[in-house]
């Protein structure tokens, strides 16, 4: 089972990040779950939300606690929430920031996880360039792809075609193939021996 | 087809199918996706005829749906937790006049304090209503339960509630069969009331009873609750033939054959409660699950022969009863009786704290020891209980809302500051 968690603010589509996931996930033959930690949400506050992957039957309704790879929509979080928790060190890490990881203070990061795991990506900028909106989710959805390999990026296009109808769907698949771009390219100096391929089945992982 | 969606969804898409002429609700969280995608389904056309009637209450939303199944449609409502104590005097009316109405139960907790969380408080309040309440274990279940719910309902003219956990099924988004209209059209006929409140034919609904007859026709109603019985597993199997999965029954058994120890839940918990049963398996323990899908009626006989080679049962339970202890516990007890096993509640996952594998397969580890204590708390953090107990033990003027204070402790806990 591949489990990923989502770390956001009310009003950013996290809940829907972890939708499309699924759906592509689905879309790729495999078994797949989305929820959100269920909560009174306001616009702004603290939101998680979280995708399981499998070959089976997805039989649990706990919380994802010790996920496989962490999607963070809003870097800010890192001062207010325990975003790491119950991460290991080979987690892959999706951090939505158009800054250095050093920039953020945040540079211990690239000691604690694997280089060709560990990603930033200026989502929102994609989205405002694509979109006009500060949506980051469907951007970071392609860039886990990019990063993980566990779904491929037709997946996730025919997901975001398919959540959002029309022009509004056309501009989010823009902004997907952007942060794709953007994610092989910043994994592109790590050792191709230990990247992921984008088809492979993450069997490996179960 | 199988199809990724919402459990909310797939529900709503399946009772549209199921043909409602009459959909009569109050939106509250977590059964609010159900009623709004049978609303805009109403709206748009795809779901005619029918009417979708708003109101300003749980109690009129009832309402409705008792005159609308007295007058011959097949009603459809849906409501969660506090909604439900709001439309309870209605409730006990829709089972007492013997109208098949079904109802969604997103279940969610009940207050105060305030919660809009998940447990099965909201379940456990109408267990001696006279409705049948059914549970799902899965959202494909959810979505089949329906369809089998309204085609009980009218073969015993009783109403049915289909509970399925707010939020942990009816916000996930998984692959899930809604059943297909032809389908659904084979299995369910159209609704011939047992009763209808005709002007061609006038008749009464609703007479008052007196001592003279109030008990013979509550045992009345109670020998249509054991009709309920044989019917649900009959029910159940054609469904299995029709559709091709099997869903709803009455209790379902998960590795039981040679197991010392047998956990009893209701709802989605058992898909968790499996992954930990196999892993303690994997550990050596003989240990497996029974899942009570129908837990009004209760099957006595069904759980005592699922129970019958037990040494140690565990009811892991969503409720519970302040002033005793487990709901379903007690009901297990009495189907267990004869094979005398040790008995065990869990009380678990109240105003949806999470449930997770690590914490049952400790407390199962335990129980293999027989070191459990016959009513324990999962995951209790005892040290607020401890700490509120002290303080209002030491309190000089009044102690103040135990609620706020053990948000407040919580609070400066986890950000490591000491009590000023």
């Amino acid at each position: 089972m591949f489990q990923i968690r989502i770390h956001g603010r009310g009003g950013q589509g996290v809940v829907t990040a972890a939708e499309v996931l699924s759906l592509a996930a689905f879309d790729g033959g495999h078994h797949a779950q989305a929820f959100p930690s269920f909560g009174s949400e306001r616009m702004g506050a603290p939101v998680v939300a979280f995708c399981r992957i499998d070959e089976r039957p997805i039989r649990t309704h706990e919380p994802v606690m010790e996920p496989d790879a962490l999607i963070v929509q809003d870097i800010t979080l890192i001062h207010q929430v325990d975003l790491l928790a119950g991460l290991a060190p080979e987690a892959y890490l999706l951090l939505n920031t158009s800054q250095p990881l050093d920039a953020l203070g945040l540079g211990d990061l690239s000691s604690r996880f694997q280089p060709d795991r560990l990603c930033t990506c200026p989502a929102t900028e994609f989205a405002l360039a694509q979109t006009g909106r500060p949506m980051p989710n469907a951007a970071l959805v392609a860039g886990f792809a990019a990063l993980t390999g566990q779904i491929s990026l037709v997946a996730v296009e025919k997901a975001l075609r398919q959540r959002f109808a029309g022009p509004t769907g056309e501009r989010n698949v823009a902004a997907a193939n952007a942060a794709f771009r953007h994610v092989t390219r910043s994994l592109a100096p790590c050792d191709p021996a230990t990247r992921p391929v984008p088809t492979q089945a993450h069997a490996a992982a179960d | 087809m199988l199809r990724q969606i919402e459990g909310s969804r797939a529900v709503a898409e399946t009772v549209a199918n199921c043909r409602p002429e009459v959909v009569c609700a109050y939106p509250i969280s977590p059964q609010t996706h159900i009623i709004e995608a049978v609303g805009a389904m109403v709206k748009s056309g795809v779901l005619s005829p029918c009417e979708f009637i708003n109101v300003e209450s749980e109690f009129a939303a009832m309402s409705v749906s008792i005159g609308a199944s007295a007058a011959g449609a097949r009603a459809y409502t849906a409501t969660a937790s506090q909604g439900l104590l709001f439309m309870m005097e209605a409730v006990y009316n829709a089972s007492g006049l013997g109208l098949p109405i079904v109802m969604t139960l997103a279940n969610r907790t009940i207050g105060g304090p305030i919660n809009i969380w998940n447990d099965h408080s909201d379940a456990m309040s109408v267990r001696d209503s006279g409705w049948i309440q059914l549970f799902a274990e899965t959202n494909q279940e959810a979505a089949d339960l329906h369809v089998q719910a309204f085609v009980i309902a009218e073969r015993l003219s009783l109403p049915v509630m289909v509970c399925m956990d707010g939020f942990i099924l009816t916000h996930a988004v998984e692959g899930i069969d809604v059943p297909e209209q032809a389908a659904v059209d084979a299995f369910l006929p159209p609704f011939e009331p047992r009763q209808v409140l005709d002007p061609d034919d006038p008749v009464s609904i609703g007479a008052m009873v007196g001592p003279e007859a109030f008990e013979e026709v509550r045992y009345l109603a109670y020998l249509r609750q054991l009709e309920a019985l044989d019917l649900i597993p009959v029910v159940a199997a054609d469904f299995a033939r029709e559709f091709g999965r099997s869903s709803g029954g009455l209790v379902r058994s998960y590795r039981t054959e040679d197991a010392d120890t047998v956990v009893v839940a209701l709802g989605s918990v058992l898909g968790t409660i499996k992954d930990a049963v196999d892993a303690r398996r994997d550990a050596g323990d003989r240990v497996g699950v029974v899942g009570i899908t129908t837990f009004r009626p209760f099957p006595l006989q069904a759980v005592a022969g699922a129970l019958a080679g037990a040494q140690r049962v565990v009811v892991v339970e969503k409720a519970f009863s302040v002033g005793f202890g487990g709901v379903l516990s007690t009901d297990v007890a009495m189907a267990a009786h004869r094979s005398e096993p040790s008995l065990y509640t869990v009380i678990a996952g109240l105003g949806g704290r999470p449930i997770t594998r690590r914490s049952l397969e400790d407390m199962l580890a335990v129980a293999a020891e027989d070191q459990l204590e016959a009513l324990t708390f999962l995951d209790l953090d005892t040290g607020i209980v401890e700490r509120e107990q002290t303080r209002i033990a030491s309190a000089t003027t009044r102690p103040g809302p135990t609620a706020e204070f053990v948000l407040r402790d919580l609070a400066l806990h986890q950000t490591g500051t000491e009590e000023p």
